[in-house]
C-alpha cells in the first residue's frame, strides 16, 4: 500500500523572543494505509507540533511533509483548508462541540464546507452517528450528553466525510478510565474496519492499544516502535483500579 | 457483559460510502442559515444591538414622511396660488409730505391692465381687479364675501378652474351683464346641498345671475380662505356695486400678473416697474409706485425652510445610524472572541478563512438589517399615527424606505467587516486551544 503520510525532515520553528524555538526537528516518519499509531511524549516534546502539521492545521519550516501523495508544505492556505476537510478528520480531547447544536447538526457541520446538499447531509449524519452507537441520542444537545457520549459525537463528526486519516489528540484525556476504554475500543472497531487513525497522548497506557508507537522527545522522534496491540473491547468490564 | 449496551445501538464499525462531490466552500444560503441560527442564540443581545439602527431608521423614514408631507403641501398652495404669478398694486402714496399708506389711494387704472401685455411680451395675462367685501343674500341666507371685479386674465392669471357651470363670456364682461361666479365657500354657506348655477343672488341689493362655481382651491399660504370669493366682470362691478367718483372710474386695486413659462420673474418684475415708472412719470430721484409682490416666492422660502429642519433631522438619523454600526461592531468583536474555540474548529474541519468571513459578515448584515426592516415598520406606523392623530401632513416617500433598508444592510457590512476578518484571519491552532 501506499504511504499514507511520508516526512522528510519535517520541521518546525517558532520565533520566540530574540531567538527561535526548534518545537519540531528533523522528522522521518512514514504511515501506511490502515494503521493505527500512537505519537508519545511528555509536553514540549513536539508531538502536538507534530499533529498540528500532519492535521494541515500548521506548515512546516523545512523539510518535506506528503498526505497521501500531495505535497503539503507549499499549498495554499485554500487548498490547506480544503485538504483538512476532505482527507483528515480531528477528535480533540475537550470535544469541541457546538453547544446549542444538537448531535445531528454537529455531525452534519462539516459538511457544510463541502457544498453536500442539506438531505444528504442529514443522511450521511444519522448513519455517522448509528455507526458509533448513538442512533437513539441524534437530538440530544452536548449538555445532555456524557463525556462518553460527547466524544463519540466527535468521532462521528471526524467520520462523517470518510477522512484517510483520523486524528485524535489526547481523546481520552477528559474522559474516565472506563469511558476511555469505550472510545478506544470503538477507535480499535474502526481500525479494523479501514480507518488510518494517528492518536496523540502522554499515557502509554493509551498509546498500548495502537500498533505502534512514536516516541518524542525535545522536538525529535526517538524513537518508533511496532508493537501488538492491547484488545480495549476485551478489558472492557475488567475491574481496573 | 457488555458496557457499551448502555446506548440502544452498538457501534458497528464500518466504513461510510464515500461523500459525493458537492461544490467547494460554504454556500450563501447555508452561511446566512447559520448567520440567523447565531443570532437566534443570543436574542436579547441582537434585539438590544440592533436598536441603534432600529432607531436610526425609524427616524429616517419618520423624518423623511413629516418633511415631505409639508413640502407637498407647501407645493399645492404654491400651485393653487397660481404659478409665475406676480401681484401689483398701488403704493403708498404721499401727498403733501403725509404718509396716506399703501393701495388707499389707487393709482392704477384698468388701461394699464390691458398695456401691460402688449408692453412687456413675457407677460401671458393681466387681470386689472377691484375688489371689496360686501354683503351677499339668497334667499332668506346671507354671507359677508370679498367681491371681486375682474376679466377673463384673472382666472388665467390665477389658475382658477369653474367646477360647475361656466366662466361669463368676453360680451358679458364688456357690456356690464349682471353675472357672478362664486366660490364654494360661499356656494356651501349661501346654497347648502342646492345647485347654485342659474340662481339669483343680490349683492348690495343689485340682483346677479349665477353663471358658476369654481373649483376648490383651499388655503393660500398664508391661511387665507381662497374660496370665500365672489367674481363678476369689472364692468358690471364698477357701475352696478362699487360704484366710485369720476376721478377713479376706471381705476383699479391691483393687477394679477401671469408671466410665460420659461421667463425670467426677476426681469419681468423689473420691467413692470419701469412700465410703471413711465406711465406715472415718476422722476429717477423718486420711489416707485407700485409694490409688486412674487407670491411664488414667499412659498418657496417656506419649502426651503421645511427642507432644511428635513435636512437637520436626517442628520440626528445618520448619526443614531453610526452608533448603531458602531454598536454592531461591539458585538460583533465579542462574538468572534466568545466563539474562537468554535471558529478555530471550523477552520480545522475544512472551513476556509472567506467562509468564515462570509459567515460573520452576513451575521453583522443581517442584525443591522432585521434593526432596519424593523425601523422600518415602526416608522411607517408613527409617520401614520402622527398624520392621523396629530393632523401633521405626512407622505411616505418609497425611495427614503428603500434608502434606509439599503443603508443599514451597508451599515452592517462595514462595521461589520473587520470582526469578521478578525474572525477570518484567527490561527486555528490558537483558537482551538483559546479558552
Amino acid at each position: 500500500m501506499d504511504a499514507l503520510i511520508e516526512t522528510r525532515d519535517l520541521t518546525r520553528h517558532y520565533p520566540s523572543g530574540e531567538g527561535v524555538v526548534a518545537a519540531l526537528e528533523g522528522v522521518n516518519v512514514s504511515m501506511r494505509q490502515g494503521e493505527f499509531v500512537a505519537a508519545m511524549g511528555p509536553s514540549g516534546s513536539g508531538k502536538s507540533t507534530f499533529l498540528n502539521l500532519i492535521g494541515c492545521l500548521d506548515q512546516p519550516t523545512r523539510g518535506s511533509y506528503r498526505l497521501a501523495g500531495e505535497e503539503v508544505g507549499t499549498l495554499s492556505p485554500e487548498r490547506l483548508a480544503a485538504l483538512r476537510g476532505e482527507k483528515i478528520g480531528f477528535v480533540f480531547q475537550s470535544f469541541h462541540l457546538l453547544p446549542r447544536s444538537d448531535a445531528l447538526s454537529n455531525v452534519m457541520m462539516p459538511m457544510l464546507y463541502r457544498g453536500i446538499p442539506p438531505k444528504i447531509r442529514r443522511e450521511r449524519a444519522e448513519m455517522a452517528l448509528e455507526r458509533v452507537g448513538l442512533a437513539s441520542r441524534m437530538h440530544h444537545t452536548p449538555s445532555q450528553l456524557s463525556g462518553g457520549q460527547q466524544q463519540r459525537v466527535a468521532i462521528a463528526r471526524a467520520l462523517v466525510c470518510g477522512p484517510e486519516l483520523l486524528l485524535a489528540d489526547e481523546p481520552t484525556g477528559a474522559l474516565d478510565s472506563r469511558t476511555g476504554l469505550e472510545i478506544m475500543a470503538l477507535f480499535q472497531a474502526l481500525n479494523r474496519s479501514g480507518v488510518s487513525i494517528l492518536c496523540v497522548t502522554h499515557d502509554p497506557d493509551v498509546a498500548a492499544f495502537a500498533g505502534r508507537t512514536l516516541r518524542f522527545r525535545d522536538g525529535r522522534l526517538f524513537e518508533d516502535e511496532t508493537h501488538s496491540p492491547v484488545d480495549a473491547a476485551a478489558m472492557i468490564g475488567v475491574p481496573f483500579a | 457483559m457488555n458496557v457499551i449496551t448502555r446506548d440502544t445501538a452498538r457501534p458497528v464499525a464500518t466504513p461510510l460510502p464515500p461523500l459525493p462531490p458537492g461544490r467547494a466552500g460554504l454556500s450563501f444560503a447555508e452561511a446566512g442559515l447559520a448567520a440567523l441560527s447565531a443570532l437566534a442564540a443570543n436574542k436579547l443581545r441582537a434585539a438590544l444591538t440592533a436598536l441603534g439602527i432600529f432607531i436610526g431608521v425609524a427616524a429616517v423614514i419618520v423624518t423623511v414622511a413629516v418633511g415631505a408631507g409639508a413640502r407637498q403641501q407647501v407645493l399645492s398652495q404654491i400651485q393653487s396660488l397660481g404659478a409665475n404669478l406676480l401681484l401689483v398694486w398701488g403704493s403708498n402714496v404721499r401727498m403733501g409730505g403725509v404718509s396716506l399708506g399703501a393701495g388707499q389711494r389707487p393709482n392704477m387704472s384698468w388701461d394699464d391692465a390691458q398695456a401691460i401685455p402688449r408692453e412687456i411680451p413675457a407677460v401671458e395675462a393681466a387681470a386689472g381687479t377691484i375688489r371689496q367685501q360686501l354683503q351677499i343674500v339668497y334667499g332668506n341666507q346671507n354671507w359677508s364675501t370679498w367681491v371681486n371685479g375682474t376679466d377673463l386674465d384673472w382666472f388665467v392669471a390665477h389658475e382658477w378652474v369653474v367646477a360647475e357651470g361656466r366662466f361669463f363670456t368676453e360680451e358679458e364682461a364688456n357690456s356690464g351683464r349682471k353675472v357672478a361666479l362664486i366660490g364654494q365657500t360661499v356656494a356651501e354657506n349661501l346654497f347648502g346641498d342646492e345647485n347654485p348655477v342659474g340662481r339669483e343672488i343680490r349683492i348690495r341689493a343689485t340682483p346677479f345671475e349665477v353663471i358658476g362655481v369654481l373649483g376648490r382651491k383651499g388655503q393660500n399660504p398664508m391661511g387665507q380662505d381662497q374660496d370665500d370669493v365672489v367674481v363678476t366682470p369689472y364692468w358690471t362691478a364698477r357701475r352696478s356695486v362699487m360704484g366710485a367718483s369720476r376721478a377713479f372710474a376706471r381705476s383699479v386695486g391691483s393687477i394679477s400678473v401671469k408671466v410665460a413659462e420659461g421667463e425670467d420673474m426677476a426681469e419681468v418684475e423689473d420691467q413692470l416697474r419701469a412700465f410703471f415708472r413711465q406711465r406715472h412719470r415718476v422722476a429717477a430721484n423718486e420711489p416707485d409706485t407700485v409694490n409688486i409682490r412674487n407670491l411664488s416666492e414667499i412659498a418657496a422660502t417656506r419649502d426651503a425652510s421645511a427642507r432644511t429642519l428635513s435636512l437637520l433631522l436626517a442628520a440626528v438619523a445618520a448619526v443614531s445610524l453610526l452608533v448603531g454600526g458602531i454598536g454592531v461592531m461591539n458585538i460583533m468583536l465579542v462574538s468572534v472572541t466568545e466563539r474562537t474555540r468554535e471558529i478555530g474548529l471550523r477552520l480545522a474541519v475544512g472551513a476556509r478563512r472567506q467562509d468564515i468571513l462570509r459567515q460573520f459578515l452576513l451575521e453583522a448584515v443581517l442584525l443591522a438589517l432585521l434593526g432596519g426592516a424593523a425601523g422600518v415598520a415602526v416608522g411607517i406606523a408613527l409617520a401614520h399615527t402622527l398624520g392621523a392623530f396629530g393632523g401633521w401632513p405626512v407622505l411616505i416617500q418609497w425611495d427614503a424606505v428603500a434608502l434606509a433598508v439599503a443603508v443599514s444592510g451597508l451599515t452592517g457590512l462595514f462595521f461589520g467587516y473587520w470582526p469578521a476578518r478578525r474572525a477570518a484571519r484567527l490561527d486555528p491552532i490558537q483558537a482551538l486551544r483559546h479558552e
